[in-house]
């Protein structure tokens, strides 16, 4: 999903003996893949990860690994391993869901044969954990000031040097050097003037928002129009962030209870970009997503409330292109004229 | 010399061709059926047009669906969406105008206006039940033709109910209905109700409709659903003459607003353009690419995700 394979690579090459196969980067075929062997009514997030995993298995591998979510996602390891299974691979699946609590990763790390002590364990973990926050911050800086570079392409071409030095970085301070290198350049390349700056919130389901390929490059799209971007949604917020602000964002009006996965979390971020002066909001999701289903229409009353416009888009395989770009071009054309 | 401008909207039924005057008044306009070939069509549209001899082109604009395409053909200086032109158009002739309803042929959308700017708007998402396109198909189904459609609906006392969630289901409701023997006029009257009762159902979810109201689109010409639409709004709806050429109108606007120095000719009868599609092997996206030749000179290639054939 998006660049995270560059750390989750790094931690496991790091701790684990077994060779790790690297999965191909996201593409149509993986889509077309997921979906032949997926349920119809399931979301696109599990047919994206069916596919990567019938890639990698492909590719050699023979254990797999699959993480969850708050929502159904919590239960796709099994359905996935029971369709692979059936499908004739020969595997074993790790689910970090079920087994999500300290005591059962290390039950999991004692079956696999492990290469380093224990300290240095920790040390590793702590600086994948440290890359994550890094590429993170990179990812806001660069969605809030592409749409300024002089030169198209700029920030992209850097973003990917800075990632091929992440996976070979030796240590934690060797990374922070490459961050803070990278950080300074990308602050000294030129920009340009933009008499109507728009200020854009995109908000959604995780898998969609954060997959570029899931979402027809909508960060792209949209910095090429001079907009910025705003997105709560990466890894550094799900995984150190969201426990602790969730129950902060109980105590907003509109939110009583929790909904699965990040509808409250939607909801909250809705009215504080409203309440910032962002122009538009943008939510995004993958067809049958229960919780932001049941999430859209408070959003909806959040933001005209506050007389925000939110475009809301919801994608899968069958999402014609030319209507993706219409909607979207028209959504800009709307934040234009009403500045 | 004077100036004029076109404006071409490029829908997916029909072709609407429009030339303004500098005060923007239309001087010639048509409208043809695209017939799925919008090359010809517009071919055919533009050979329709006669500029005036004391008038000059200069400034052509594309919307509709094919808008880039001919876009790049006619190469001109703006390539708008629908909705943007739509709603520049209408403003431009009815500037008190808060609400425009506008069912096309593959899609409808709702383009909700606040203080002479555009504030919101929603697009069907799902299906095509409740546009043109449905209503076509179903007049050709029940062998009328869909320019009746509207004047036959206002016979009917009692309008069948129609079950219009979903095209394909809506035509098996609707022969079930013919089958089980209500008149013609009746299940034509449901059909046009439940267009309208979809559109308020779907694509104004949550919007808040406010009058004045214009309807606009090849479906406004429809008697039929514009009576259910005031029935349902309890809103006088108002229709221009011109509604169904409102795209073609706002693009030209726009068109003369980017004016660029450069006198345009619009004879392009006898220039040939194709269009050959193929795939690209290059990686596991396989993009489906199309490229675009004018005589024999390649225009562009489209299509791919990398972006290694953008000019």
């Amino acid at each position: 999903m998006g660049s995270y394979g560059v750390p989750v690579y790094f931690l496991l090459t790091h701790i684990l003996k077994n060779e790790i196969v690297k999965p191909k980067e996201i593409s149509t075929r993986t889509l077309e893949l997921g979906s032949k062997y997926s349920p119809d009514f399931v979301c696109t997030p599990f047919k994206y990860t069916l596919g990567t995993m019938i890639e990698s298995l492909e590719d050699g591998a023979d254990i797999l690994i699959q993480l969850g979510g708050g929502c159904r996602y919590g239960y796709y390891h099994e359905l996935q391993e029971q369709i692979l299974k059936d499908l004739g691979y020969h595997f074993q699946m790790i689910n970090l869901v079920s087994g999500g609590n300290k005591s059962s990763i290390i039950k999991i790390l004692r079956e696999y044969p492990i290469q380093l002590r224990k300290e240095k364990l920790l040390r590793t973990l702590l600086t994948t954990k440290k890359m994550v926050l890094y590429m993170d911050k990179i990812d806001d800086y660069i969605r809030k000031n592409r749409c300024y570079e002089e030169y198209k392409g700029d920030f992209n071409r850097l973003r990917k040097r800075m990632l091929v030095e992440f996976s070979k970085c030796k240590g934690y301070f060797h990374l922070r050097k490459i961050y803070k290198k990278y950080f300074k350049k990308m602050k000294n390349l030129p920009r340009r003037q933009i008499s109507k700056k728009i200020k854009v919130g995109i908000i959604g389901e995780l898998y969609t928002l954060m997959e570029p390929c899931a979402n027809e490059n909508i960060e792209q799209l949209l910095s090429d129009r001079g907009i910025e971007i705003k997105r709560y949604t990466n890894v550094t917020y799900l995984l150190f962030q969201k426990r602790k602000l969730v129950r902060k964002y109980l105590k907003n009006f509109f939110i009583k209870y929790r909904m699965g996965a990040d509808a409250l979390d939607n909801i909250h971020h809705t009215k504080e970009l409203c309440e910032n002066g962002y122009d538009g909001i943008i939510h995004i999701k993958s067809s049958f997503c229960t919780p932001e289903i049941g999430a859209m229409p408070v959003i909806e009353s959040v933001a005209s409330k506050y007389q925000v416009p939110v475009l809301f888009l919801s994608m899968d395989m069958n999402t014609s292109e030319t209507g993706f770009l219409t909607r979207i071009e028209a959504f800009c054309d709307m934040l234009e004229m009403r500045k | 010399m004077k100036k004029c401008y076109l404006g071409v909207d490029i829908g997916s039924i029909s072709t609407k061709a429009v030339l303004l005057d500098s005060k923007y008044q239309v001087i010639d306009s048509c409208y043809i059926e695209t017939e799925g070939n919008p090359i010809e069509a517009v071919k055919k549209a533009i050979s329709l047009i006669k500029v005036p001899k004391e008038y000059e082109v200069r400034g052509i604009g594309t919307t509709g669906s094919a808008r880039k395409l001919i876009g790049l053909l006619l190469d001109a200086n703006v390539v708008k969406n629908e909705i943007t032109a739509h709603a520049i158009g209408t403003l431009t002739y009815h500037p008190k105008v808060k609400t425009i309803l506008e069912i096309g042929g593959q899609d409808s959308k709702v383009i909700l206006i606040r203080n002479g700017m555009i504030s919101d708007y929603a697009m069907n998402t799902l299906c095509a039940a409740g546009t043109g396109a449905f209503l076509s198909s179903q007049a050709k189904r029940l062998g009328i033709d869909v320019k009746e459609f509207g004047r036959i609906a206002l016979k009917s006392k009692n309008p069948t109910t129609i079950a219009a969630r979903c095209t394909v289901f809506a035509e098996s409701d609707l022969v079930h209905k013919a089958q089980v023997g209500y008149p013609k006029e009746d299940i034509i009257a449901g059909l046009c109700k439940s267009v309208v009762l979809n559109y308020l159902n779907n694509v104004c979810k949550g919007k808040k409709i406010e009058g004045p109201i214009i309807f606009q689109g090849g479906v406004s010409k429809n008697v039929g659903v514009v009576k259910f639409f005031e029935e349902e709004l309890k809103e006088p709806i108002l229709i221009d003459p011109n509604g169904h050429l409102m795209g073609a109108i706002g693009v030209a606007i726009l068109s003369s607003k980017t004016e660029v120095d450069k006198i345009y000719d619009l004879n392009i009868k006898e220039t040939s353009f194709k269009t050959i599609g193929s795939e690209c092997k290059d990686c596991s996206n396989r993009c489906e690419l199309l490229k675009i030749y004018k005589e024999k000179e390649l225009l562009d290639i489209w299509g791919s995700k990398c972006g290694k054939y953008q000019k």
